[in-house]
């Protein structure tokens, strides 16, 4: 109705078509340079993130490349080096990393997914809101205050835990043999697991929360209780959400140094006792700890390690990438 | 302000002190006039100016912050930096003329002491040792009231090389015969960096255990599997966390944990400043040290009464010859400070760096090679 009531002063308004239309067309031609600039400013984003990229891997190959193309008799003259290559003296580190990852990944994820799908149908929503800040709040805390948070405190409340476990399910390989203080990879793991709960968890809340109203509703209506609405509706939805959450935690504790080195008592062996301490070392930890006292071909020996970290990570990446990918029919943001 | 004005006083006086004994000394050595009254001055302290840099071992590294805090009170225009790069950093950079002093847990290797008197216009580097730190044995032991374990080295060795592993060992009982000993087991602690402390400490292993410790010295721990800490207060951490845990540390970071009373001859000496002097005293000299190289080949197994041979020596490296007359007297001022009573004292404050003052025989030696230093003519 409002537009046939419009219509007549438009017409009355006829003359100053023209002059409406230049106008439109100066819009539009500013609108064009703007999305030009526009266009272009993004455009060099993406490349600058390429190009940093291409750089950093550049800088790592091109500092690495003395380590690399060492012999074994210079390599074993620096003395923390216990191997007689850098691809033997990187395998125990990247086992290490990405044991104590993927440790860290198994615990943080079941909670995650319990705290979002808490924070996105189960809790009162003022509640929710306010938890949903604590969990950004975590993530902003820095790793150097989780390592000292570990390292001062866990591991005193983590030892008679561990001792229990190590006495009644030692016979499992996994938990024979601990010693205290707890400095071992379980340990570290718990701490990597809390620092990485909060970037899951948002993650995972944020896809939760936008399954499709239908869908939750339809399978009320069918006479599924709250919780077989959740594993209809919701998990379903955000499974492959879920995973690129959990791919991104992975990639932070891949990375993450502070709280290792803080933690756990290194050891360079390809071992799967948890509770022993000496057994594991991550990369970034590994580098930290080494970097102060080298020099020569020490720092090129570290950075190769470095090198390996960042295939390691891209490796992760890429994996997510095609998980994600392959089970995007999963997905209803597609 | 109160509390600086009795350290003014004593910097003056100190100062007029080292004006005295230089001026003495130039008229013996054959320096130019000029030269001479240039460091002679330094009575009026601020005379002396411009910059010094140093590079080295992070062992020294809190006394230097120490020693060049209170240089400046005395001269507060040289600015003094060190760079805490590591011992072979720190020799690196020196050599290549970079820095104009070092400090090194190492003597100079000799390719490096040829290159040394390249770097020093045809003069020798003076090697001082300057720094003597105690490192204790500490231990983390419940129901232990003794003020001190008493171990002998061989014991020690066993305990690290994991041959031993409960407190109630008949080894360790033997040494103790008054202590009633726990059955907790033994959890040894080391070093995960490169450092000094383990390297001094394998080495008195090595050295004093009658080949119970079948590894070499080094700075890096040969044993892997084990409890470990990044850094001294790793270690302190690691150590305090667990009971029955022992390690290693510089003695004054050993805060609550026991300390350990090392067999020396027939005698037990728990670490003291004295006790560590006492061993660098009683050490000979290293085979081509000189009157400016005062390298000692320290005596683990020494049986001087009241020594303690598990010390951790770094020496400060200098040159005997400068090419400029403000780095020659920079230096020079800087190293009297160093080696003077009131240098020791402040870098034995267990709040700077808790080490062992050197001995009056050890700075008359010191204070002769720093007194030596010259412009290049």
């Amino acid at each position: 109705m409002a537009v046939t009531t419009s219509t007549p002063p438009q017409r009355g308004a006829d003359p100053d078509v023209p002059a409406d239309a230049a106008a439109a067309v100066r819009a539009a031609s500013t609108g064009r340079v703007a999305s030009r600039v526009f266009a272009g400013l993004s455009t060099g984003a993406g490349v600058l993130i390429l190009v940093t990229l291409a750089a950093v891997a550049v800088f790592l190959v091109l500092e690495a490349w003395p380590a690399l193309t060492a012999s074994s008799e210079d390599l074993e003259a620096i003395s923390w080096f216990n191997a007689s290559s850098v691809a033997a003296y990187v395998g125990p580190l990247v086992f290490g990393t990405l044991l104590a990852s993927v440790l860290a990944l198994l615990l943080a994820v079941p909670v995650s997914i319990g705290i979002a799908l808490f924070i996105s149908h189960y809790a009162p929503r003022r509640l929710a809101q306010g938890l949903g800040y604590l969990i950004d709040l975590l993530a902003a805390i820095p790793s150097v205050v989780y390592g000292l948070w570990g390292a001062l405190w866990l591991i005193g409340q983590l030892d008679p835990v561990f001792t229990w476990l190590s006495s009644t399910l030692g016979f499992v390989p996994l938990f024979e043999g601990y010693q205290a203080p707890a400095k071992n990879v379980l340990s570290a793991s718990v701490v990597l697991a809390v620092m990485i709960l909060p970037i899951i968890t948002a993650v995972s809340r944020e896809v939760f929360l936008q399954t499709p109203r239908l869908h939750e509703e339809a399978s009320l209506a069918l006479g599924a209780t709250r919780w077989e609405m959740v594993r209809m509706a919701v998990l379903p939805f955000g499974r492959s959400g879920v995973i690129s959450a959990a791919m991104l935690g992975l990639g932070r504790a891949l990375g993450e140094t502070m709280a290792v080195l803080m933690v756990i008592s290194p050891g360079f062996l390809y071992s799967f006792f948890l509770l022993k301490p000496g057994q594991h070392q991550t990369i970034a930890a590994n580098i930290a700890s080494k970097f102060p006292e080298s020099s020569g071909l020490s720092v090129s020996a570290l950075i190769a390690t470095g090198l390996a970290l960042f295939v390691v990570t891209f490796a992760v990446n890429f994996a997510a990438r095609w998980i994600i990918a392959r089970r995007a029919e999963f997905s209803g943001a597609n | 302000m109160k509390l600086t004005s009795p350290t003014r006083f004593g910097a003056v006086a100190l100062t007029g002190v080292l004006a005295l004994t230089l001026a003495a000394c130039s008229s013996t050595s054959s320096a130019e006039p000029g030269e001479s009254t240039g460091t002679a001055g330094g009575g009026s302290a601020t005379e002396l100016s411009g910059s010094l840099a140093g590079a080295g071992a992070s062992s020294q590294e809190k006394a230097v912050a120490g020693w060049i805090a209170g240089f400046n009170d005395t001269y507060p225009d040289v600015a003094v930096s060190y760079d805490a790069a590591g011992s072979g950093g720190g020799r690196e950079q020196f050599l290549a003329g970079g820095v104009q002093f070092a400090g090194s847990d190492a003597a100079l290797k000799p390719e490096e002491l040829t290159k040394a008197t390249e770097r020093c216009f045809g003069g020798e580097a003076l090697e001082l040792p300057l720094y003597i730190s105690p490192i204790a044995v500490v231990y983390n032991l419940k129901g232990v009231d003794a003020e001190h374990l008493q171990l002998s080295a061989a014991t020690i060795a066993k305990i690290f090389n994991r041959d031993i592993t409960s407190w109630d060992d008949p080894a360790i009982a033997a040494e103790n015969p008054d202590v009633t000993l726990p059955s907790t087991a033994i959890i040894p602690v080391n070093r995960n960096d490169e450092s000094g402390t383990t390297e001094n400490f394998t080495e008195y292993l090595a050295a004093a255990s009658d080949g119970a410790w079948p590894h070499e010295a080094s700075g890096d721990w040969p044993l892997s599997g084990g409890q470990s800490g990044k850094g001294t207060q790793g270690m302190i951490d690691t150590v305090s966390g667990a009971d029955g845990a022992i390690g290693y540390a510089d003695a004054s970071r050993a805060g609550d944990l026991g300390t350990v009373a090392l067999k020396v001859g027939d005698e037990y000496v728990p670490f003291s400043a004295e006790a560590a002097a006492k061993v660098v005293d009683a050490s000979p000299a290293a085979a081509d040290a000189t009157d400016k190289r005062l390298v000692v080949e320290l005596d683990r197994t020494t049986t001087e009464k009241g020594a303690y041979p598990l010390v951790l020596v770094s020496y400060s490296i200098a040159c005997s010859t400068y090419d400029s007359e403000s780095d020659a007297n920079n230096v020079k001022a800087y190293l009297s400070y160093v080696a003077s009573p009131e240098g020791q004292e402040r870098a034995a404050d267990p709040s700077v760096a808790g080490s062992a003052p050197i001995s009056d025989d050890l700075r008359t030696k010191v204070q002769a090679a720093i007194d030596a230093i010259t412009v290049a003519s």
